[in-house]
């Protein structure tokens, strides 16, 4: 009997406990959640576990950056506490993190929160709270739609930016050409497509002559390949994740295919795909780059690869700096504290969000020359502009003009 | 031999059992301490909603959803001992009944709940026919492709049109019925609740019923149940198409708290999620759902609150020590509990 009376003392300590914790914190300001005069508080939910840790980089990137702006005095004397929590890639997961950090941690924000899934899971709880959801990690262009959900914004070139800039730069350069399309099909795969054909114009009908998209679960792209090779295409449009878009460089060089190359962004790892597909096949292949690659020996004497390289040497020791991740994370991360000093010492949700949706022409040090970030409400693509790149057998050699890419535009 | 068979069954089908079989002998004083446990908890179950904050609700409502779940798994593997690495596929064919429902019909959240049941009665008694074939590890390799399998098949083009594929579908939130003062997770949590405690009802009367002691017979003896007249086939189907009703209400429930779905929200990880809940908190003991539930939703916050980059090692840890301690889940622990208390209080 003594027993159970106790349980059920620790049982009420407990909920009480939890009912604390769950209370909103006095201290601050009504009007500024997550912000004190000494703090801020930004939540981040990133992939650490899973299928998908390789991206938590980013986030331990981000995490190292604002360590440094921290050291250096903070934003406008305010320290940044970054929260990033673990949805180990899952949807569900992502939704229980975003409400323990706007409804527990009370942040001021959620900052890169990366997949597409994930994203998509929160979004509607986000714009519900009006809490800004900014500079998520996808480039599907849903996440740029001011009218529907104002209070989320996305940061790196979205899909279809990056299809219309193949297809603006095809019309340009090559007007006759005949394009073959291998699509991964997923909002990925047609969000590049449909960019594509918007690029193209009129003549998309006319200049596609043959198309094939393929299934995340098939095992291999061989068939797609030789069907769009017979098409008698001589632009080969490969818009794939990397394992397929290495089995396709590799196939297209074996059959003996010989098209202009155009790979997606998401597959110019020269490691994970240019590598394995054999870099004597993958000399030529033409992709788009909006940051500038770390390897490649025409930015070694730049300032801004030297600051970048004493940050990782300094706070992210463990990182690796051959990987696009770091570039990514660095960036990123300098984006939103840019938006943090714009907002000044008015740093309620509203007026953050003000600031993210009025950039103008703001460029970072490690983007590509000419590039800049521009954004207004209703424009919700940060990063709108491109530049191409063709692969010399050893790297990425960045050419032509910086292409812009604008939706709608 | 066969009289030893028959011991053993019994007493390790009384040791599973926990409270629903009457244990001879001292049981009343347990039988009485179960029971105020039990309203103690239902207490506790209707007075947390007002007293945390909706953060906590929600994840006390996806607790009891996956209790909800792990409840069907138990009558599936604890009752009738059929072996199921595959309910996250129950789950998410409960989840996308109910999402597609709402999305593209327009249909009241609360009737999607007994249409994802139904749905997956049928799919869960239609793969338990082919399944019949196989026993142990080999019918938990194939549970294991079917969740495996599930996921994949909503990213299909030719569903797509309603499934949306990739993109998954969003769910509004339902608000308060009748005008009812509370918001919309409390009143989640309190269908949860309700669902739950209907669940749990009927999973207690099945066991102990005719149906129950077959699906017992089946799993501790299947010759002598045959041999008895119980249809064996026909009740593991059965088993599989209650155990998957269980688990896809489960789903459909997900689908409404979470107000998202898509392929990627039933990795196969969710499916050995609900084993690990099943396992631990007592396989056959039906109220060790609930503390399974718990311990899949909130163990992983802790090991990640302890470190973030080894989060998963530390739920490993955390997993092994809670064998090694507790090897028969916390209804062993408990039935070991009981049962020395009511020792002392014989010699008494």
């Amino acid at each position: 009997m003594h027993k159970r009376r106790n349980m059920l003392k620790y049982m009420g300590a407990g909920l009480v406990l939890s009912a604390g914790l769950a209370m909103p914190a006095i201290s601050q300001a009504a009007d500024m959640p997550g912000v004190t005069d000494t703090e801020i508080k930004l939540g981040n939910i990133a992939p650490y576990s899973g299928p998908a840790s390789a991206y938590s980089t980013i986030a331990k990137t981000i995490s190292a950056y604002f360590d440094k702006v921290n050291e250096e005095g903070g934003i406008n004397g305010r320290k940044i506490n970054f929260l990033s929590y673990d949805d180990g890639y899952s949807p569900p997961k992502a939704v229980e993190q975003a409400r323990k950090l706007v409804e527990s941690d009370e942040v001021l924000l959620i900052f890169q929160s990366l997949g597409t899934p994930s994203n998509s899971a929160i979004e509607k709880y986000m714009n519900m709270k009006k809490v800004p959801q900014l500079l998520v990690a996808t480039g599907a262009t849903k996440f740029g739609n001011p009218k529907e959900a104002p209070w989320t914004m996305g940061w790196q070139p979205n899909y279809q930016s990056e299809g219309i800039i193949y297809g603006r730069w095809i019309t340009s350069e090559m007007p006759d050409a005949k394009i073959a399309v291998m699509y991964q099909n997923d909002d990925f795969g047609k969000d590049v497509l449909a960019g594509l054909k918007a690029g193209l114009g009129d003549k998309a009908g006319s200049m596609i002559v043959a198309e094939a998209s393929y299934e995340v679960a098939e095992p291999v792209v061989d068939s797609q390949v030789v069907k769009l090779k017979a098409s008698g295409a001589d632009v080969f449009i490969n818009i794939a994740t990397p394992k397929f878009a290495a089995q396709a460089i590799k196939k297209a060089h074996e059959i003996g295919w010989e098209a202009t190359q155009i790979v997606a962004n998401v597959s110019t790892s020269v490691a994970a795909v240019l590598t394995p597909a054999g870099l004597d096949a993958s000399t030529g292949v033409i992709s788009t780059g909006y940051l500038k690659d770390m390897q490649d020996p025409q930015w070694a004497d730049d300032p801004a690869k030297k600051d970048w390289e004493a940050f990782m040497d300094k706070y992210y020791p463990d990182g690796n700096k051959a990987s696009n991740f770091t570039v990514y994370g660095y960036s990123v991360a300098q984006t939103m504290v840019h938006i943090l000093t714009q907002a000044g010492d008015d740093l309620t949700r509203e007026n953050v969000l003000k600031q993210a949706a009025s950039m103008k022409d703001v460029t970072l040090p490690l983007f590509l020359p000419g590039m800049a970030m521009n954004t207004s409400e209703t424009d919700y693509f940060p990063i709108e502009q491109m530049q191409l790149m063709k692969f010399n057998g050893e790297r990425w050699e960045n050419f032509g003009e910086v292409i812009s890419g604008e939706v709608g535009g | 031999m066969s009289v030893n068979t028959t011991t053993t069954g019994e007493s390790q089908a009384a040791e599973q059992q926990g409270i629903s079989l009457p244990a001879p002998a001292a049981a009343t004083g347990n039988a009485k301490i179960m029971r105020t446990a039990g309203i103690i908890l239902l207490a506790i179950g209707v007075a947390a909603p007002f007293l945390s904050g909706n953060f906590l609700i929600f994840q006390l409502t996806m607790m009891m959803i996956y209790a909800i779940a792990i409840l069907g798994l138990n009558i599936l593997t604890g009752i009738n001992g059929q072996f199921s690495l595959g309910h996250g596929a129950f789950y998410a064919v409960g989840a996308y009944t109910a999402a597609i429902m709402m999305d593209q019909f327009g249909v009241g959240y609360l009737w999607t709940l007994p249409m994802a049941g139904i749905i997956c009665f049928v799919v869960g008694f239609l793969f338990g026919l082919p399944a019949l074939r196989l026993e142990g590890v080999y019918l938990a390799l194939a549970t294991f492709a079917l969740a495996v399998v599930t996921p994949q098949l909503f990213k299909l083009t030719p569903f797509e049109h309603w499934t949306s594929g990739v993109m998954g579908i969003v769910i509004s939130k339902p608000e308060a019925p009748f005008g009812l003062p509370l918001n919309p997770d409390q009143w989640l949590y309190f269908l949860t609740f309700a669902v739950g405690l209907v669940a749990y009802v009927c999973a207690r009367n099945l066991v102990g019923s005719r149906t129950g002691r077959a699906l017992m017979a089946i799993r501790d003896n299947p010759i002598a149940a045959r041999s008895m007249g119980v249809n064996t086939a026909l009740f593991k189907s059965l088993a599989f198409g209650v155990s998957a009703l269980y688990t896809g209400v489960a789903g459909a429930l997900g689908a409404i708290v979470v107000q998202y779905i898509s392929p990627d929200s039933f990795h196969f990880a969710l499916s050995v999620a609900l084993v690990v809940g099943l396992v631990v908190g007592g396989v056959g003991w039906l109220p060790g759902a609930l503390f399974g539930g718990a311990f899949i939703m909130f163990v992983p916050n802790i090991a990640e609150e302890l470190s973030k980059g080894l989060s998963g090692a530390v739920y490993g840890v955390i997993m092994i020590l809670m064998m090694y301690a507790i090897p028969t889940g916390l209804g062993g622990l408990l039935k070991a509990a009981l049962g020395a208390l009511s020792k002392r209080s014989m010699t008494r």
